[in-house]
Parts: C-alpha cells; sequence; structure tokens
C-alpha cells in the first residue's frame, strides 16, 4: 500500500469513523456490516464502491485494517470529489474534502470539515464526527455546532435528515417548555422540540415535579435540536455532542461553576479525545433522570420496586418486549428494583429507543451501574472505544475521592457479606440491608458536601432556563455526588455473577455433597483364611484374640501342668487335655487352630512322659501312656470333631472325661489311675450331662469297656477327690475366664455387624446414581 | 451440551423450548412432552415429604439410544428438561447438574423482570444467550 498522508482533520476523522466500524475494538472491521452500510452512506454506486475496496486491500485481506479502511475512506473522498478512482489519487489529490456520507450528513460533513479548521474549541471532541447509522438520520451534531451560529443552520439542515425523528414530531405538551428554550441558539428547533422526548416527556408530565428544572436541563443541551440530542444519546456523536457541551458551558460558567465545570470540562475533554461513548448521559440528562427518580421514590438512596417501574416506564409506549429488554439492561443487580444507577440507564436507553436507536445487546459501559472498580480506572482517562469510562465518577473524581477510600475499605466486607447473604436456593438476592447502609455511610460522609451544592443548583435550575448553557457540569457534580452514594450501592450490589456463582456454589455444595464424598472405604476384608460361614469377623477376632487366647490357653497349659505334678500325674493328664479341649473348642471355630491341637496333645503328651516320669510309675505306664497317647489322639479328634459350644466346660469335662477314662481304663496304676477313676466316678455322673455329645457317649462307652474293674482306695480316693475337685474348679476358672472372653469378643463383633450394616445402608442410596 | 433445552410452566405448557436446529426438531418436541410424564411421577414419588426435602434435580428422566433425557424442577412446579447427546459420555451428572442450576438462575432473573408476566413465552435475549452458551455448538 502506498503511504497515505492525513491532514490532520482527516486523520481524526477517519480516526472516528474507524472507531465507529469498529465496534468490537479489534482493529479491523469486518468487510460488511457497518462499513458497506457507511460506503452505501456515501452515496456512490455500488460499482464504485466495489472498486474502492478492492483498491484499498479490503477484499484481499477480507477485512479492513485501519491502513485499509483510511484508503478506503479517501477513496470515498475522492470518488465524491469527482475524481477517478486510482491508487495513486490518493496521495496526488490535494485539499480532498472529508468523504461524505449520507446525504444528511454532508452539511454536517462539510461543517465538521469547517470546524475542524476553524473550530479550535472543540479540542480534540470530534463532536460527531462518526456518522450516524445509515437511515438513522442524525448524527453529527454539530454539536460543535452550538457555539457558533451553526446550529441553527445545521437545525434546519438536518431536519430532512431524520427520518426516524419524524413520526416523534407529534407534538408534545413538555414541548412548550422546550419552546421556551427556543431562543437557544438551536432557536428553529422549536418544532422539533424533541418528539421524541416530547410525547415521551408529556407522560412523564404529570409526574414531573421537577419538571421544568428538568426541561431546562434539556434544553440547555439542545444547541443542536434536541432531537439531535437524543439521538446523540443512543449512538454515534452523542457524546460528542455532549462533551462539546461541556467544554462549552464552561465558558458560560459564572465564577463558582467555573471552578467545578473546569475539572469536570477537563475530564471530559480528555476523556473525549479518546472514542466517543454513544451512551454516556449527559449532565442534565442525569439531572432529569434525577428528578424523574424523585417522583416516583422520593429517597434517592432507595429503590424503584418492579411495579412502579413497570408502569412508569409504560407510559413510553415502547412495547412490553422492549421495555423488557431495556429493564433486563438495567437491574444489573437482579433484584426486581432500580437503583437511581439503574433508573438512569433505563430511563436513557428508553430515550434512546424512543429515538430509534437500537438497544444494545449488552449494557454499555457509560450506563453501568457505578462500581468502585470503574470508578478507579476512570481516572485513567484516555481508555479506547467502547470501554470509554463510567461517566458520572469519572467525572467528578474529586468528589468520588472522599468516599472511594471508604468504599474500597467496606467493599470487600459486604463482599463477604454478600457471600454470606447468598442463599442456596436461586432466589433474587437484594443486597439491600447493605446497601442502605452503605449508603447511609455515605451519605454520612458526603452529606455536607453534596447536600449544600444540590440545594442551591436545584434552586439554580429555573434560573439556568433562560441561559444556553447550563452549569451542567456542577450539576454534574451534584448529581455525581448523589449518584456516588448510589454508585456506592451498587458497587455492592456486586456481580450478579458473583452472587450467582456465591449461590451456586453454595447450591453445589448443598447439592452435590452427597455425591462429592466418597464413600467412605469399604471394611477391612475378612482373612481368606476364614472358610466358615459364620462370624467372618468371629475370625479376625479370634485372629487378633488368637494370640492372647493362645498365650493365655497356651499359658494354662504349661501352667497348669506344673500344678497337678505335685499331685497325680493323671492331673496333668487330666488339665491338658482339658486345656486342649479348651483350646479345641475354640480352634474348632478356626481351623487355622486345628493345626494346634496335636501340638497341645504333643505337649500334653510330654507333660504326661514327664509327669509319669515324675511320678516314676511302672513302665507299663509309659507304656499305656503311648496307649493313652494313642486313645487321646483319638479322643482328640473326636473332641474336636465336637461342635464348638459356648458351654466349654461340658465339653471339656466330657473331653476329660474320654480321656480319663481311656488312661482309667489303661493304666492299672494305683494311685495315679485312682483319682483319675475317682474323676471319672465323678464325671461319669456328670456323663448323664453331655448326653448330647453322642460322639463323646461313643468314646465314652468305648472307653468305659475298655475299662476293667478297677479297685478304688477309699482313703486316697478322698484325698485324690478333693485334689480334683480342686482341679476341676481351677479348670472351672480358667474356662469360665475363657467363656467370658469369648463373650465380650462376641459382642465386639456383633458391634462391628452393626456399624457396618449402618455403613451399608448409607452407602446404598448412592448405589443407584 | 444440550441439544434441547426446554421450560415448561406448572400447567405443563412450553414457555420455552430450543432444540439444536439439526434435525427434526419435533422429535424433541416429542421427547420432552413424554419426559413430563416422567417427571411427574418423580415428583409425586416425593409426594408426602414436604417440598423442601425434595431435591430440585430430578437426574436422568429416562435415556434413549441416541439420547438421555434430564429433569430438573424448581419448587414452584417449573419444570426444566433437557436432552442431550448420548454420544457425548463426557458429560457427568455434575455438569448437568450445574447447567440445570444456570438455567434456574436465567430463570429467576426472567423472573424478576416486572415487564415479564409469569405464564408468558420467556423471550429474554439473556436467557437465550444463556441456553445457547449451553447448546451443542452446531456449524
Amino acid at each position: 500500500m502506498e503511504g497515505l498522508t492525513l491532514s490532520d482533520a482527516e486523520q481524526k476523522y477517519y480516526s472516528d469513523l474507524f472507531s465507529y466500524c469498529d465496534s468490537e475494538s479489534t482493529k479491523k472491521v469486518a468487510a460488511h456490516g457497518r462499513v458497506l452500510e457507511l460506503f452505501r452512506a456515501a452515496q456512490l454506486p455500488n460499482d464504485v464502491v466495489h472498486q474502492i475496496m478492492e483498491l484499498c486491500g479490503a477484499t484481499r485481506l477480507g477485512y479492513f485494517g485501519r491502513s485499509q479502511f483510511y484508503i478506503a475512506l479517501k477513496l470515498v473522498a475522492v470518488a465524491q470529489s469527482g475524481f477517478p478512482l486510482r491508487v495513486e489519487s490518493i496521495n496526488t489529490v490535494k485539499d480532498l474534502p472529508l468523504p461524505r456520507f449520507v446525504a444528511s450528513k454532508n452539511e454536517q460533513e462539510s461543517r465538521h470539515a469547517a470546524s475542524y479548521s476553524s473550530d479550535s474549541e472543540n479540542q480534540g471532541s470530534y463532536s460527531g464526527v462518526i456518522p450516524p447509522p445509515p437511515g438513522r438520520g442524525q448524527v453529527k451534531k454539530g454539536s460543535t455546532s452550538h457555539d457558533t451560529g451553526q446550529p441553527r443552520t445545521s437545525a434546519d439542515q438536518q431536519e430532512p435528515v431524520s427520518p426516524v425523528v419524524s413520526p416523534q414530531q407529534s407534538p408534545p405538551t413538555s414541548p412548550h417548555t422546550w419552546r421556551k428554550h427556543s431562543r437557544h441558539p438551536s432557536g428553529g428547533n422549536s418544532e422539533r422540540p424533541l418528539a421524541g422526548p416530547g410525547p415521551f416527556w408529556s407522560p412523564f408530565g404529570e409526574a414531573q415535579s421537577g419538571s421544568s428544572a428538568g426541561d431546562a436541563v434539556w434544553s440547555g443541551h439542545s444547541p443542536p435540536p434536541p432531537q439531535e440530542n437524543w439521538v446523540s444519546f443512543a449512538d454515534t456523536p452523542p457524546t460528542s455532542t455532549l462533551l462539546t457541551m461541556h467544554p462549552a458551558s464552561v465558558q458560560d460558567q459564572t465564577t463558582v461553576r467555573t471552578v467545578a465545570s473546569a475539572t469536570t470540562a477537563n475530564e471530559i475533554r480528555r476523556q473525549s479525545s479518546s472514542y466517543d461513548d454513544p451512551w454516556k448521559i449527559t449532565d442534565e440528562q442525569r439531572q432529569y433522570y434525577v428528578n424523574q427518580f424523585k417522583t416516583i421514590q422520593p429517597d434517592l438512596n432507595g429503590f424503584i420496586p418492579g411495579s412502579a417501574a413497570k408502569e412508569f416506564f409504560t407510559k413510553s409506549k415502547l412495547p412490553i418486549l422492549e421495555l423488557s429488554h431495556i429493564w433486563e439492561l438495567s437491574d444489573f443487580d437482579k433484584d426486581g428494583a432500580l437503583t437511581l444507577d439503574e433508573f438512569c440507564a433505563a430511563f436513557h436507553l428508553v430515550v434512546a429507543r424512543k429515538n430509534g436507536y437500537d438497544l444494545p445487546e449488552k449494557l454499555p459501559e457509560s450506563l453501568m451501574p457505578k462500581l468502585i472498580d470503574l470508578e478507579d480506572s476512570a481516572d485513567v482517562g484516555d481508555q479506547p472505544g467502547e470501554v470509554g469510562y463510567s461517566g458520572s465518577p469519572a467525572e467528578a473524581p474529586p468528589s468520588k475521592s472522599p468516599s472511594m477510600p471508604s468504599l474500597n475499605q467496606t467493599w470487600p466486607e459486604l463482599n463477604q457479606s454478600s457471600e454470606d447473604t447468598a442463599i442456596v436456593h436461586p432466589v433474587p438476592i437484594r443486597m439491600t440491608p447493605s446497601k442502605i447502609h452503605m449508603q447511609e455511610m455515605e451519605l454520612k460522609r458526603t452529606g455536607s458536601d453534596h447536600t449544600n451544592p444540590t440545594s442551591p443548583l436545584l434552586v439554580k435550575t429555573s434560573d439556568l432556563s433562560e441561559e444556553n448553557k447550563i452549569n451542567s457540569s456542577v450539576k454534574f457534580a451534584s448529581g455525581n455526588t448523589v449518584a456516588d452514594g448510589y454508585s456506592s450501592s451498587d458497587s455492592f450490589t456486586s456481580d450478579p455473577e458473583q452472587i450467582g456463582n456465591n449461590v451456586a456454589h453454595q447450591r453445589s455444595h448443598s447439592g452435590m455433597s452427597p455425591d462429592n464424598t466418597a464413600p467412605p472405604p469399604p471394611p477391612p476384608r475378612p482373612q481368606p483364611s476364614h472358610s466358615r460361614s459364620s462370624s467372618l469377623d468371629m475370625n479376625r477376632t479370634f485372629s487378633v484374640t488368637t494370640g492372647q487366647q493362645q498365650a493365655g490357653v497356651v499359658a494354662q497349659p504349661p501352667a497348669v501342668p506344673p500344678r497337678p505334678q505335685p499331685s497325680q500325674a493323671a492331673g496333668p493328664v487330666v488339665h491338658r487335655p482339658v486345656d486342649a479341649d479348651g483350646l479345641i473348642t475354640h480352634t474348632s471355630t478356626s481351623p487355622q487352630q486345628i493345626p494346634e491341637q496335636p501340638n497341645f496333645a504333643d505337649f500334653s503328651q510330654f507333660e504326661v512322659f514327664a509327669a509319669s516320669n515324675v511320678n516314676e510309675e511302672q513302665d507299663d505306664e509309659a507304656e499305656k501312656h503311648p496307649e493313652v497317647l494313642p486313645v487321646e489322639k483319638a479322643s482328640d479328634p473326636a473332641s474336636s470333631l465336637r461342635v464348638a459350644k459356648t458351654d466349654s466346660k461340658i465339653e471339656e469335662k466330657t473331653a476329660a472325661s474320654a480321656p480319663a477314662n481311656v488312661s482309667k481304663g489303661t493304666t492299672p496304676l494305683a494311685p495315679p489311675p485312682k483319682p483319675v477313676r475317682r474323676r471319672l466316678k465323678s464325671e461319669d455322673e456328670l456323663r448323664p450331662e453331655v448326653d448330647e455329645h453322642t460322639q463323646k457317649t461313643g468314646v465314652l462307652a468305648a472307653v468305659l469297656a475298655s475299662q476293667p474293674s478297677i479297685p478304688r482306695s477309699v482313703g486316697k480316693d478322698k484325698k485324690a477327690i478333693q485334689a480334683s475337685i480342686r482341679r476341676n474348679k481351677e479348670t472351672n476358672t480358667v474356662l469360665a475366664r475363657l467363656n467370658s472372653e469369648l463373650q465380650q469378643q462376641l459382642k465386639d463383633v456383633l458391634e462391628e455387624r452393626i456399624s457396618l450394616e449402618v455403613q451399608l445402608e448409607q452407602l446404598r442410596p448412592f448405589s443407584h446414581l | 451440551m444440550a441439544v434441547c433445552v426446554a421450560v415448561i410452566a406448572k400447567e405443563n405448557y412450553p414457555l420455552y423450548i430450543r432444540s439444536v436446529p439439526t434435525e427434526n426438531e419435533l422429535k424433541f418436541h416429542y421427547m420432552v412432552h413424554t419426559s413430563l410424564d416422567v417427571v411427574d411421577e418423580k415428583i409425586s414419588a416425593m409426594g408426602k415429604a414436604l417440598v423442601d426435602q425434595r431435591e430440585l434435580y430430578l437426574g436422568l428422566l429416562y435415556p434413549t439410544e441416541d439420547y438421555k433425557v434430564y429433569g430438573y424442577v424448581t419448587n414452584s412446579k417449573v419444570k426444566f428438561v433437557m436432552v442431550v447427546d448420548s454420544s457425548n459420555t463426557a458429560l457427568r451428572d455434575n455438569e448437568i447438574r450445574s447447567m440445570f442450576r444456570k438455567l434456574h438462575n436465567s430463570y429467576t432473573d426472567v423472573m424478576c423482570n416486572p415487564f415479564y408476566t409469569p405464564g408468558d413465552r420467556i423471550q429474554s435475549r439473556a436467557f437465550d444467550g444463556m441456553v445457547t452458551s449451553m447448546m451443542i455448538q452446531v456449524c
């Protein structure tokens, strides 16, 4: 591409056009959409347009970059000037007027061209450089014109411009107030007096208390036809108009106002040097909105409930669908009520819509309720494109400063509180208590500041009606301070998103917690060695306690055998089998302990051996012991075959009886067998109690059968009996202890089972998910 | 990603129904309609218990070979029905729940609008935008 040299005016103009077309701030403009409209508005034949597009390279690239766009604009100017379209003509044609778009705008363009060259007051306020969307009429409000004699001409020129405006020309009631301002430079606008706002205002007229003031405000801005102002709000250069207003207003100010207005004007100027924000609300507008707000809700810090707002806006005669959309856009915190900021935004949108501008899909930045973060950034100054700045706070930073630190401080607190107040169910969240609180705090802090200005200002508004320029900046300041209070409140409404997220989070917790918590780990698996269906836990407990038991039982056999050692050898034999049987009763339930029986059997055998050796019994004892042992062994398996019973005593007794019988039968020893015999006798007596043990009875019968008649000495028998009784008691105690331990284990196992069942039931509801 | 999203009023007429326009939308409408029976069944099953104890998310209403239908009912008996593609196996229960939650939040926002009368079709652009974000992106 050839280098493109542009004059300053052209530069500004083109950049404005580019920003206008570049609605998405992507630095490139799609070939379709606004650019096409723009070119068509240039009133060039289609083929010329295509040629231009080709020349600038857009068709090659598929989109308009900034350079392509500029080139295209230059070519448009070339074409409009009648020069042939050539690439070289871009730079060769000197003194090319700015490209003109839309017949109606031509005058504006030319005016702007003139204004650019001549108007130094605009100071970079493009004042309506950006052409309005074609077909929308307006635009360029020669906003700059207000201070010159142009307005009138512009107004007249623009009369044919606005097809959209025409329907608004219905004679409004409030226009009479406008007419009063007809002496404004815009003069000839009386008939046009905002037809737009006109009928719109008429319904409000009834509700207006400060209507005159409001109108005065409006008229104050009207240097370009008031409708242009309305138009300006909606779209393109409205800010420019408004912005130029401010500098102009600055000049007219009285001393009191100049200070404040100067600052605001500087702010405005600085920001206006950035891209225009079509949705910005001017001071006058804001004041008007505030007054309207007051008619519905006297407390400026309060809310307008949805129903009242509905009635109010229904008067504007917009279709319900659009009003619904406007509400969606403006009710920032989605609480079904409007704060002052929200109300102003809604009002602004309604006005814009009435003037024929399409509603945006998203709330424009300048209409957003003033959040602290925006306020902070607003002072930064130049901001590109649509970002613009949040109107009022930026324009009155000084007044904001005292409030901001406090707001900043309270912001995180309110965040927390908002999270606290967020509820689980998706119900609209109203930040009312905190809002009002904040507003009260805010008001207290700035109370003295803004109450004073407001009152005198309100008084002055009527005075201002006679002036072209109203001290909009001061009003703005007052409006700002008031708005600040609201903005602070609005800022605390925080993000509906955030609240929603909080809600969502809380809801997620409530809803998801059952799902999120992992099921408790399954209870430890039973040991694989367990083979019986009965209580695996028994197995576990046994495995745990076997050590103890075995230790205890093991301890017992060693403990017991020594005892009977001084006594008869049969004692240990008896005891040991008892103990062995005791063991057997336990081990019968746990196969792993079964192998231990032989050990004990062996042990008992050894003990028997020892006992027999200690007793120095006859050798036939030794012979018989092996016999006893096999018998014992036979009895052991017999006993092991016995089903585990809680009453181990009986088993032990019967077991004892069996080996005792065996020993009695096999050992013809006098002293050792005697007590055995005695025991046998006593145990024989006990035998009937053991009838349940068929196996035992079989064994016993065998044993008994093997028993020949054994002589029993009486004297020794008594001692033996007593000894045996003692021994029996000892074994009884041992067995009783064992029993109690087993009972305890049983209880523990049952408790575990219950807990497991509870866990299972808890887990069950999730099994189907 | 949902293939079809529907909002059904208490009286079982649709307040909002939107589907991915790839295939016969009537099929989705029919599926939503049949799912209403399942929704009612689930509501009545919890029946005697207080409404508070009833969870809003109903879960999978019924699966077909191509689609799965999920349901959600609010405390005011407004039902949300969502049809998702069965081939989208990555879609977990949590995600469905979050989608319903978003729907519910958007629905309450619509309700807050004084210009919306309950019982009307939902024409909110914000709601449309939210549903679009949930639907399958069809080129």
